[in-house]
Formats: C-alpha cells, structure tokens, sequence
C-alpha cells in the first residue's frame, strides 16, 4: 500500500503540487490521470523520490520514505520497479543483460539462474528471442516490454508506470496495459500509473486520481469517471470526439 | 558576484558528487568487473592515439632541437637530453594527457550525459543503485591506474621516435642520441611526472563526468556538457601542471 499524505511540491516559487493525499492499494492498477502539464510525472517523481518534496509524507507500508536515511531509502527503491516513459533501458548492454542487471546487483544467484530469470521474465512479457538484441534495435513496443521484465525481474512490491503508451500504437497500448494489469494481479503489487490515455483508464484503471492544476481534483474509479458531473474531469474524459459519440449512444 | 556564487556552488557540487562516487559499493565484484571494463574502454583504447602523438612529438623535438643547437659549442647527444627531458618532464605527462582530456574526456561527459537525459541514471537511482558511485567511480580508478601506464608509453615511444627520425634525418647519430638519454638521468624526473599523471587522470574522469552527470534538456546541452568538460578538464591540468611543478621541482 501507498501513502500520499499532504505532499506539496514548487519549482523556482510556482507551486506544482499543492496539498494532495490519496491511498493506493495493493493488488490494484491505481491511475493518475491529467492534461499535459498538470503535475502528474511530477507527483510521480516525488513519489519515487527523484524530485524531493517540500512537505508532507510518502508511505510505503507505513515507512514514511522521506524520514529514512540513505540506506532505507535504498530498501525502499529495491522494492520499486519502474517503467519509464521512454524505456530508460541500459543503451549498451542486450536485452538479457538489462534484465539480469538487476539480479545481479541485488542477488547471489549463479550466472544459470540469473540467465533463467531473465528468460522467465522476458516469456511473462512475451518477448522471445530477443534476448541478445540492443535497445536500438527494438520497436517502441519492445522497448516497454523490456523495460517491464527489468521491472519485475526481482519482484518489486510497487510498480510505477510513467506514460506506458506514449507513442505505441492503440493494438500495441492494449498489450502492454493488459500486460500491466496481468502483473498487478498475479504479484500482488501496488501498481501506479501515469497516464492521459483514456483507453488505458478504461481498459485497466481499478482507482483512478485526477490532477488539475498540482490540485488532488477527482478520485473514483472506471464506472464513476464516466458518469462524473465534475466540469474539469467531464471535460477530459470527453475529449475526443469518440468518446462524445460513445456517451450519447449509451 | 553572480559568477563566483556559481563556481562555488560548482565547486561543491562536484565534490558532493565525488564523496557519493566513493560511497561503499553495493556489489563489490560488479564494481571490479566495470574497472576492468572502463581501463579496456578508456585505457586500453587510448593506446592506439598516445602513440602516433608520442612518436611526432619527439621526432619533432629532435628535428627542432638539432635546428637550434647548431652552435659548435653544444655537443650532439644534447639533443638526446633535450628530447628526454621535454618528453619527460612536460610533454608525455601533460600533452598527452590534454590530448586524453579531449578524446576520454568528451567520451565520458556524453555517455553520461546521454544516460541523463535518456531517465537511464534515474532507472539506476530507483533501483536503489549509488549511480555515481556506479557510473563514475570504475572510470576515475581505471582512469588513475591506466593513465600512469599511458604515459610511461608516450615516453619511451617518443624518445624512440627521436632516435628513429634523428637518424633519418641524419642530425643526429644513433650513437649520440643513446648517450645524450642516458646523460645525467634523474630517476625522480620520472616519479614526478607519473604523479602528474595520476593527479591529470583525476581530472580527466571526473571533471567531464560531473558536466555529464548534471546535464539537463536533450541532445544539445548532451553536447554542451562535452564541451564544457573538455575544456574545464584542460584547464585544471594546466593549472595543476604549474602547481605540481612548483611543489615538486621549485
């Protein structure tokens, strides 16, 4: 379980982040959702510490993250895996040897199991015999792939998703969201992600948060979201021409 | 004012950075293997450069000092000192190691740029790994305990390089040139340019990998990182070059 507790964040005296709490639980795909802009990665960042806040708490299971030191920080950040936006994968090392890069760094398991590893999570992401192919070598959807074996390959309890789709394509999105969800379930783990894609909200959103303006604006889940008679949250879901037609035929 | 706030803050960001790159590693044997990696990578692939540059150089100070030492009064073999000596004292330690600051340098500042602005560093941070000390620390080690090597290489490839042209040229006899590099050999000049040169190596590493480690935006400030620690780099070796021959010969 996560904890957001009051957590306020400003930038050069502008307030991105104003005063937002919210719970996350276990087991679920918890969204955060926003335009572009409105302190979505930014929260996400404070929440993994790689922006520190200006007050308030983050709790992983009752550790409150920005009271630790550097070493239970450390504990913390080996319970987190992460899929960035763009993949962030290790540029020169394969596929294989980004997924084993983890494993090694916090496991004594042999050069065998380590390869085995990486080879389960590289199949639970459905992606064979890439194994010794180079970042640059692989599509968009590949990449993210990739990046979600590395993120499981030691068993995260938290798992943090920033844009999982940005720049895939719809087919591809729904792959890798399912794949998400599928993750989040089987592990158990408290899953977050970032994103402004309403199909993924739909497709896999348990608890959703929406950001407006750094402000904790709307919080419910996929069946609320569409019903909402919240100005700024109607306005975003109905965005698209798609969705005004699927409302007014339902 | 504004200026010196920023060299001091400069100043103590780079030194907040090197006491993080020599925190205790999280796995020892993965530390060794990145030494070992980074001296093939930045030592071993140096070679190839230090000794074309090495080679010209003394030829050319052989070619030079023959010009100038046309006077009946000044034995042949001072020739031999004179290359000795340059190559010694100033031009292996100190050329070679400008000439390294450009092509390691350079090297460095970008990989690590480019592992910023791609979240890579952010990947290894929230994995619960000491990015600096992970990034940075095997290239400063590979760096001091291969640059010594480098250079003892430039000098005996530049004082061969003397002795092959001076022949060729026939401005010097072999006989001569032998006498003059071994007339009046001064075994401390030898440790005082292998301190030089691990104190240039220091600043080789880490002077460029803090430019990159600190990079902010995308492929241009990349480039600008480069360019910056290449030329603070060169600047702290000449300036520590004056230094180090005031302490150590004055």
């Amino acid at each position: 379980m996560i904890q957001i507790n009051n957590i306020s964040k400003s930038f050069s005296g502008r307030e991105v982040l104003k005063n937002i709490s919210f719970t996350f639980e276990a087991g679920k795909t918890n969204m955060i959702i926003g335009e572009s802009g409105s302190g979505k990665t930014t929260l996400l960042k404070c929440m993994v510490g790689l922006n520190e806040i200006d007050s308030g708490e983050v709790l992983f299971d009752g550790r409150d993250f920005y009271t630790l030191d550097f070493k239970g920080k450390k504990e913390i950040r080996k319970e987190i895996g992460m899929l960035f936006q763009g993949g962030a994968l290790f540029d020169s090392k394969t596929v294989e040897e980004n997924v084993v890069f983890p494993i090694s760094m916090f496991t004594d398991l042999s050069v065998s199991e380590k390869r085995d590893r990486a080879n389960f999570c590289l199949q639970r992401v459905n992606l064979d015999n890439a194994n010794n192919l180079y970042p640059s070598e692989l599509s968009g959807g590949m990449k993210k792939r990739v990046a979600i074996a590395r993120a499981i390959a030691v068993q995260p309890k938290y798992l943090f998703c920033d844009e999982p789709n940005s720049g895939l394509d719809p087919k591809t999105s729904i792959v890798i969201d399912n794949l998400i969800k599928e993750i989040t379930d089987e592990y158990k783990i408290t899953t977050v992600v970032i994103t402004h894609d309403m199909n993924s909200v739909i497709e896999i959103g348990d608890n959703i948060i929406f950001i407006y303006k750094g402000e904790k604006w709307w919080e419910g889940n996929k069946l609320e979201i569409l019903k909402t008679e919240n100005k700024e949250v109607h306005d975003f879901v109905y965005a698209t021409k798609f969705m005004r037609e699927l409302r007014n035929k339902f | 004012m504004i200026n010196s706030v920023k060299l001091f803050f400069n100043f103590g960001r780079y030194f907040i950075l090197i006491r993080r790159a020599f925190a205790k590693p999280e796995k020892v044997s993965i530390y060794i293997d990145r030494i070992f990696e980074e001296i093939y990578i930045l030592g071993v692939g140096s070679l190839g450069i230090v000794a074309i540059i090495s080679v010209f150089m003394g030829a050319v100070i052989t070619l030079q000092s023959a010009f100038n030492f046309e006077s009946p009064l000044i034995p042949y073999y001072a020739i031999g000192v004179a290359v000795r000596d340059s190559m010694i004292l100033e031009f292996s330690p100190a050329i070679v190691s400008l000439i390294l600051a450009g092509k390691v340098g350079s090297s460095i500042a970008s990989e690590i740029g480019t592992m910023r602005v791609t979240e890579q560093i952010d990947a290894l941070e929230i994995m619960g790994i000491n990015s600096a000390g992970y990034l940075i620390f095997p290239k400063i080690i590979a760096s001091v305990l291969f640059n010594p090597i480098l250079i003892v290489f430039s000098m005996f490839l530049g004082i061969a390089g003397g002795y092959f042209f001076g022949a060729l040229a026939g401005v010097v006899s072999p006989h001569q040139y032998v006498y003059g590099i071994t007339y009046d050999f001064r075994p401390f000049n030898v440790f005082y340019a292998l301190i030089k040169s691990g104190v240039f190596a220091f600043i080789i590493a880490s002077v460029p990998a803090y430019h990159g480690y600190f990079t902010k935006g995308g492929a241009l400030e990349v480039g600008r990182s480069s360019t910056k620690g290449v030329v603070y780099s060169s600047v702290l070796i000449l300036a520590f070059d004056l230094i180090l021959t005031q302490l150590l010969l004055a």
